[in-house]
């Protein structure tokens, strides 16, 4: 129950015919951590989290979730591990024909089909408040919100059944910067209120920043180097190089360091009077 | 989650008066199931809440803490940090500002239906009468300019709305001439009258049911998948961003379609016609004992040339009906996956009632002018 590492991935390769994606990739994510994936478009960040919820066989490689292997499993087989885990896909993929409030209830009728219906309206409501939605968008079709709303409205569903364990793919791209910021918060706010362990792909080095503990940098069909921002910033390597000091990299951690000495003024304003 | 014990209360009469709800056990998703209805069925008043006992809490066992304790209005304690955090986070959300689903009365309900299907009705025929004029003003610029025409695009729809669903049509149509040769057979046999089935299938095959089995073929095949590809390319903005760059989706995408199947349509119907032919004669040859010499000699005596002209007057007209019904359909897309599915299935059947209504027209059009 309480082994640190709530994904381990050892020795995965996916391939599509003679194009190698993955060869001899191992990562791991720590219990209660948000782990950043970035990598150039094309290394295989989606892949590698379609492996590990299964919706990608490998051709070799062992995927351990909650201590349980994946590799191999069918759609209706380790429930129990899907239910520990919410996804939030790219576009929302939220389904077209519910309501937002029906979406979020998907998961629970599937699961617990002996909620009762004003419980699992109850539910969809505070999850929709949780995921920053305003109430009346309850009842909303998905082809009537923004895409920002969108985000939040998929990231509401996948919190449905209270996981343990959050994917996130890209969920501040295509959100204008106050919104992605906003997004951002409010991951960093349901990890520490819910205790989640967040596995987040992104290219948003704002969000890199901004909330994640470790980020995971994928090149050359493999994990180059896994730790905090500033030990990748050590690390010597053309690709990390040019992604974390590039113009958006000096400015994004320029933003951040901009914040961490506003907020050490504050404090050390608040000392002195 | 590893399996804990079950969500559990109980109710306690407190020493100050009111009550104390004792809650013990995993207030998880998994464990919760009845202790909600059980806890609605709580009578008050509740003063105090007590958490003491409680191992684990999610937002769902949260929710229903925060919402007993705001009915009763009751106090929680013995709340360990993690749940207070949680019950903190559900707490924002107020049971009171619920927004309800808009509720209508089923006559309401009825009355706008029926309302909303005759503007629909309406708008939508008007609608079709401006792609027609839209598409016959391409058509007329596109007459004009024939440097923007587009061939490629019309020989690719030749091969997917005729080359590829010759097998199909094909098969059909010989399968359909030997079922009217066999009934033809059964029933003129009563009056010894067998040699007619000649005139049934060369008559039948030719005026009528060559060219519309052919044409409900092409209306599921070519009319669904036409709908499909431009309601598809509506969703993905394909065709704003055609209209963007200044090219216009009427000639783009409709006019090829709509030329590809007025051309094949009576191509087709010939080869339906003709294997609907082979289908009959070889029955009457194997049942009738009618040599196909025989069976060829009277099918030109009494088929006149006239049936012919029948069906390929009829083929282009409807290989346009189809075309275009597909087209528009795919064009009246908006909003999701769902709604390119219903439009499919709106093109394929306003595409067959339209083409068997002016069958209906035809035939008594082409009666009264002798043709029959």
């Amino acid at each position: 129950m309480d082994q640190p590492n709530i994904i381990s991935v050892t020795g995965l390769c996916n391939s599509f015919g003679d194009q190698v994606i993955h060869q001899d990739l191992n990562i791991e994510v720590r219990r209660g951590e948000i782990l950043g994936v970035v990598g150039g478009s094309g290394t295989g960040k989606s892949v590698l989290m379609r492996s590990i919820i299964g919706l990608q066989e490998p051709v070799a490689g062992q995927i351990r979730v909650f201590d349980q292997g994946m590799v191999g499993k069918e759609e209706d087989e380790a429930t129990d591990v899907r239910r520990r885990w919410g996804v939030l896909f790219q576009g929302g993929a939220l389904f077209s024909t519910l309501t937002v409030a029906e979406n979020i209830q998907v998961p629970l009728r599937e699961f617990y089909p002996e909620f009762s219906k004003d419980l699992l309206d109850e539910i969809a409501r505070y999850k929709i408040f949780l995921s920053g939605l305003p109430p009346e968008a309850a009842h909303k079709y998905p082809s009537e919100l923004s895409g920002g709303m969108r985000k939040r409205a998929g990231l509401a569903r996948a919190l449905a059944m209270d996981p343990e364990l959050l994917f996130l793919d890209e969920p501040t791209s295509g959100l204008d910067p106050i919104g992605a910021a906003n997004f951002d918060n409010l991951t960093r706010d349901l990890k520490e209120t819910l205790g989640l362990t967040v596995f987040l792909i992104t290219h948003d080095l704002d969000t890199l920043y901004a909330i994640c503990d470790r980020v995971a940098v994928l090149a050359d069909q493999k994990v180059i180097a896994i730790g905090a921002i500033e030990e990748l910033l050590a690390i010597d390597h053309p690709w990390i190089n040019a992604y974390f000091s590039g113009p958006r990299g000096r400015a994004a951690r320029r933003g951040h360091s901009d914040q961490n000495d506003k907020v050490r003024a504050e404090m050390q304003q608040r000392g002195r009077s | 989650m590893v399996m804990a014990n079950p969500a559990n209360f109980v109710v306690e009469d407190s020493p100050g008066g009111g009550r104390i709800v004792r809650l013990s056990g995993s207030f998880v998703i998994a464990s919760i199931g009845d202790v909600d209805g059980q806890l609605r069925d709580v009578t008050g008043p509740v003063s105090q809440i007590d958490l003491s006992a409680v191992d684990q809490m999610d937002t769902v066992g949260a929710w229903l803490v925060h919402r007993t304790a705001k009915f009763y209005a009751a106090d929680i304690t013995g709340c360990a940090k993690d749940a207070g955090r949680l019950i903190n986070a559900v707490s924002g959300v107020d049971a009171a500002d619920a927004v309800p689903r808009p509720h209508v009365s089923s006559l309401n309900h009825f009355l706008a239906e029926v309302g909303g299907g005759v503007v629909v009705g309406i708008t939508t025929l008007l609608q079709f009468l401006g792609f027609v004029g839209q598409v016959v003003k391409a058509f007329f610029i596109l007459m004009m300019n024939p440097g923007r025409f587009r061939w490629h695009a019309v020989v690719q729809h030749f091969d997917m709305v005729g080359v590829r669903a010759l097998g199909i049509v094909g098969l059909m149509s010989f399968l359909i001439g030997i079922v009217i040769a066999q009934q033809g057979a059964v029933q003129l046999r009563q009056f010894g009258a067998e040699i007619f089935t000649i005139n049934l299938i060369g008559r039948l095959t030719l005026r009528e049911l060559g060219i519309l089995m052919t044409a409900i073929m092409v209306a599921g095949r070519s009319g669904s998948a036409f709908a499909a590809q431009i309601g598809t390319m509506k969703i993905t903005e394909e065709i704003d961003a055609m209209r963007t760059i200044g090219v216009v989706p009427a000639e783009a995408l409709v006019v090829p379609r709509v030329i590809a199947s007025v051309i094949m349509m009576p191509l087709l119907g010939i080869y339906a016609s003709l294997m609907s032919i082979i289908g009959g004669g070889i029955l009457c040859w194997i049942v009738l004992d009618i040599p196909p010499a025989t069976f060829v000699q009277r099918l030109r005596e009494v088929t006149p040339l006239t049936d012919f002209w029948v069906g390929m007057i009829k083929a282009p007209i409807f290989g346009a009906i189809i075309a275009m019904a597909g087209c528009f359909q795919g064009m009246q897309v908006k909003g999701n996956a769902e709604d390119v599915g219903l439009k499919t299935t709106a093109a394929v059947v306003q595409a067959i009632f339209l083409v068997i209504v002016l069958d209906a027209f035809f035939a008594v059009f082409f009666s009264e002018i002798g043709w029959g």
